[in-house]
C-alpha cells in the first residue's frame, strides 16, 4: 500500500491516467460510441421480411426522411411544439424566478426552491397519467370549466404542449433563478436613482443580463420537448411527434436504420440551436 | 482554445473513419442482394434456415422467459383467482418471468434480443420469426397434449413450413367492434360505422395502432367495393392498397385516439372519451368489470380480422426443456380453458371445452365451428408475392404497410 502510494507520488502522469481513465472510457465508449453507431447504422438498410439489418452502404434512409411529406410535417410539428413549450415555460418561469431571487425573504426563498423541485421527485409517467385523467372527458378540467360554459382541450396537441410545459417548468425556473440571483441589487438601485421606472429598468437592465439564463433554461425545455414521445402518446390523442416516428420505425417497423436516420434530425436541430445559443453566452450559465 | 481545436480534429477523424467503414462494408459481396433473397424466401420457395427441433426432453432448467400477449400468462397479479403460471412453477420448478407485448411487431423485436425462450406469436409474426431463424422447429411428440388440439389448427400456413411444425397452437379469436350502448344507437352491425364520414361519434372513435389495421379497412372494402377485387385483406396490389389507405386517411378525422396499449383503450372507454371502435374480447371484459359504462362487443356482418396464435421456441433459448414443459402446460385442458376464458378466445385443445367454468363457452366462441372462422381473416404478414395466389401483380409488403400507417396517422 505504501509502495503503491509512493509510486503514484513519483509518477504524476500515472496518477492522472488512473484518475481520468474511467470517466473518459464512459464518455468515449458509451456516449460517443453509441452516437457513432447510431449515425453509422443510418447508412444501412433492413431486409423487409425477416427484419434483419443488412450492412450495405446506402443513402436511401436520408432520402426517405427528406422526401417524405409525412416526415417533414411531423418534424415541423415537433419543432413548433418544442418552441411553444419553451416560450410558455419562459413566460411562466421569469416572474416566479424574479420573485424568488429579488423579492422573497431568505426563508420564503428556500421554501420556494423546495416547492419548485418537489415535482421532480414524482415519476414522469405518474405525472403524465395524472394529466390524462384530469384532461379526460369526465376529468377535473372539464368539471372546473363547465360552470363558466367552457370545456378543456381534450386529448391532442394543445394537451401535449400543456403537459410538457408542466413537466419541464422546473428546468426553466432554476437556471433563470440562478441567473437573476447573480444580478447585483445595486444595479437595480442605480437604475432607479437615475430616474428609470420599473418597466425601463426591466427592459434595459434585468432583461439583457438575465437573457443568457433564460436561454440556458430554453436549452433544457427545447431539447427535452424535442425528444419526447411518451407524453404525446398519453395525452396527444391521435397526433404523433418525431419521437413517435423514431419509436415506430425501430419498434413496429423494425427498421432500425431508418429510425437512426430520423434520430439524426433532432441531433442536427440541437446542434444548430446550440451554435446559435453559444453567441449569447448562455452556455456559461449551465 | 488549442485543446478545443484538437478535440474537433479528433472527432472529425473519427467521423471519417466511420464513414469509411460504412463505405467498405458496402463493397463487400457477402451482404449485397440480401434484401432480394429475403423477399424470394418469402415466396413459394420459402426456405427457412436449417434448424433442428429438440429430440428429447431434459430436466427443467429452472427458469423460463416468456413473451406473450397481455392475459396469456397470468400469475395471479392481475386477479388472484386468475393464475395458471404458479401451478406450472410448482410442478416443474421453472421460474417464469413474463414480458407482455402490445403488438406483433414488438414481439418480433423482443424475440430478436435473444433473451426470451418462448413466444405466443400471431400469424403476422410467426413467419417473420421462422424466416429470420429466431425460432426453431418444434418436436410435437414432446408435447403430449398436442394430440388433443383441434385439427383445424394443426400444420397451418402460419405455424408450419414445408411440413415441418414450428409451434403449438394456443387459441384463436376475432377482433371485435365494441361500442358504448348508451351513446351509440342504433346498435351497429357493420364496420361501416367506424368509417362513416358523417359519423355523429366523430372524435370518439378508436382504432388499433398497428400497420396490420390496414387489413381491417381492406376487409371492409372487400365486402363493400367488390369491383376492387380484393380476395384476401393481406394481399393488396397497388390499387387495392391505395383504396384501403385512403379509407383510413379519411377515418383519421373521426379518430379520437389510436390504441395499442390495452389499458389505454380500457380507460378511454371508461371515461367516455372513446365510444366506438375495434377491440379484443378481453378489453370488453375489463370495461364491463369496471362498471363505469355499458359496452357491447360484436362480430360485424363483414366478418373480421383475427388471430390464431402459436407458441414458438427461440433458437437461442437456454431453457428449452422448460419451454416444452410450458407449451404442454398452456395447452393442457385446464390451463387452456382458463386462458381462453380469461382472454376471450376459442381454446386450441378440444378437451378444454369440458373444463370451462361456463359450459356454453366453447359454443359462444365457436371453438370447433370452422364455418365461423372462415369469416375471420387471421393476421398474416403481407409479402410481395400475393398471398391470394395472384402471380400477375406484386403485392405491397409489410414495409410498405408500416410506411403507409405513419402517413395515415399524419
Amino acid at each position: 500500500m505504501r509502495r503503491f502510494s509512493s509510486v503514484l507520488h513519483r509518477h504524476p502522469r500515472l496518477r492522472l491516467v488512473l484518475l481520468l481513465s474511467a470517466p473518459m472510457l464512459v464518455l468515449v465508449v458509451v456516449y460517443l460510441g453509441a452516437l457513432a453507431v447510431l449515425l453509422l447504422s443510418a447508412f444501412w438498410s433492413t431486409d423487409v421480411f425477416t427484419g434483419n439489418v443488412v450492412k450495405t452502404f446506402t443513402l436511401d434512409n436520408f432520402r426517405d426522411v427528406v422526401s417524405s411529406s409525412t416526415y417533414r410535417t411531423v418534424i415541423v410539428r415537433t419543432v413548433l411544439v418544442a418552441v411553444s413549450v419553451t416560450v410558455i415555460c419562459a413566460v411562466l418561469a421569469f416572474p416566479m424566478a424574479f420573485y424568488m431571487a429579488k423579492v422573497a425573504s431568505p426563508r420564503a426563498r428556500r421554501l420556494l426552491v423546495v416547492a419548485v423541485l418537489t415535482p421532480l421527485w414524482a415519476s414522469y409517467l405518474v405525472k403524465a397519467y395524472a394529466w390524462r385523467s384530469m384532461l379526460a372527458g369526465d376529468g377535473v378540467v372539464n368539471w372546473a370549466l363547465g360552470p363558466i360554459g367552457m370545456h378543456g382541450p381534450g386529448f391532442g396537441l394543445p394537451a401535449t404542449v400543456i403537459v410538457l410545459s408542466y413537466l419541464w417548468l422546473p428546468y426553466m425556473i432554476l437556471p433563470v433563478y440562478a441567473g437573476l440571483e447573480r444580478l447585483p441589487d445595486s444595479l437595480l438601485e442605480a437604475s432607479g436613482d437615475l430616474g428609470a421606472k420599473a418597466g425601463r429598468t426591466f427592459r434595459s437592465v434585468v432583461a439583457p443580463l438575465a437573457f443568457p439564463a433564460v436561454v440556458a433554461g430554453a436549452i433544457f425545455t427545447f431539447s427535452l420537448s424535442l425528444g419526447d414521445y411518451i407524453t404525446v402518446q398519453i395525452v396527444g390523442g391521435k397526433s404523433q411527434l418525431l419521437g413517435n416516428l423514431i419509436q415506430g420505425n425501430s419498434g413496429a417497423a423494425n427498421n432500425l436504420p431508418l429510425a437512426a436516420a430520423l434520430a439524426a434530425v433532432p441531433v442536427l436541430i440541437m446542434v444548430v440551436f446550440l451554435l446559435g445559443v453559444r453567441r449569447t453566452g448562455a452556455l456559461d450559465n449551465l | 482554445m488549442t485543446g478545443n481545436r484538437r478535440l474537433v480534429a479528433i472527432s472529425a477523424a473519427a467521423m471519417l473513419a466511420l464513414v469509411a467503414c460504412g463505405g467498405s462494408s458496402g463493397g463487400g459481396d457477402t451482404t449485397t442482394g440480401a434484401t432480394g433473397s429475403g423477399n424470394e424466401a418469402a415466396g413459394q420457395a420459402f426456405t427457412p434456415p436449417k434448424l433442428k427441433a429438440l429430440d428429447k426432453l431434459g430436466t427443467g432448467e429452472g427458469e423460463l422467459n416468456i413473451v406473450a400477449w397481455a392475459g396469456y400468462a397470468e400469475d395471479g397479479s392481475t386477479d388472484p383467482s386468475v393464475d395458471w403460471v404458479t401451478p406450472f412453477e410448482k410442478a416443474t420448478g421453472c421460474q417464469v418471468s413474463v414480458k407482455t407485448a402490445p403488438t406483433s411487431d414488438d414481439m418480433v423485436n423482443l424475440m430478436k434480443t435473444g433473451q426470451y425462450d418462448v413466444v405466443s406469436a400471431s400469424g403476422d409474426a410467426s413467419l417473420r420469426l421462422i424466416a429470420s431463424g429466431d425460432v426453431e422447429p418444434v418436436n410435437t411428440d414432446l408435447v403430449p397434449n398436442y394430440a388433443d388440439v383441434f385439427d383445424g389448427l394443426k400444420m397451418k400456413a402460419w405455424n408450419s413450413v414445408q411440413g415441418v411444425s414450428y409451434g403449438i397452437p394456443h387459441g384463436r379469436g376475432a377482433n371485435l367492434l365494441m361500442y358504448n350502448t348508451d351513446v351509440v344507437k342504433p346498435a351497429p352491425t357493420s364496420w361501416g360505422v367506424v368509417f362513416d364520414q358523417a359519423s355523429p361519434y366523430k372524435g370518439k372513435v378508436t382504432a388499433y395502432d398497428s400497420p396490420i389495421y390496414i387489413a381491417d379497412a381492406a376487409l371492409y372494402l372487400m365486402k363493400t367495393k367488390p369491383d376492387l377485387g380484393i380476395k384476401n385483406p393481406y394481399a393488396l396490389d397497388d390499387k387495392q392498397f391505395t383504396a384501403a389507405v385512403d379509407l383510413l386517411k379519411k377515418q383519421n378525422v373521426l379518430i379520437g385516439e389510436y390504441w395499442s396499449d390495452y389499458l389505454k383503450a380500457q380507460q378511454a372507454f371508461d371515461t367516455g372519451d372513446t365510444v366506438l371502435g375495434t377491440t379484443w374480447q378481453i378489453i370488453a371484459n375489463y370495461v364491463a368489470a369496471d362498471k363505469k359504462v355499458k359496452v357491447e362487443a360484436v362480430l360485424p356482418s363483414e366478418g373480421s380480422t383475427g388471430w390464431s396464435d402459436t407458441w414458438m421456441v427461440a433458437t437461442k433459448s437456454q431453457h428449452k426443456s422448460c419451454a416444452y414443459l410450458w407449451m404442454n402446460h398452456i395447452i393442457s385442458p385446464k390451463a387452456n380453458a382458463e386462458v381462453a376464458e380469461w382472454f376471450g378466445e376459442a381454446p386450441a385443445n378440444s378437451k378444454s371445452c369440458a373444463e370451462t367454468s361456463d359450459k356454453s363457452f366453447c359454443d359462444t366462441f365457436h371453438a370447433s365451428d370452422e364455418a365461423y372462422f372462415d369469416q375471420v381473416w387471421y393476421w398474416n404478414t403481407p409479402i410481395t408475392q400475393c398471398l391470394d395466389g395472384r402471380t400477375d401483380v406484386q403485392c405491397k409488403d409489410y414495409g410498405d404497410w408500416t410506411t403507409a400507417w405513419q402517413e395515415i396517422k399524419g
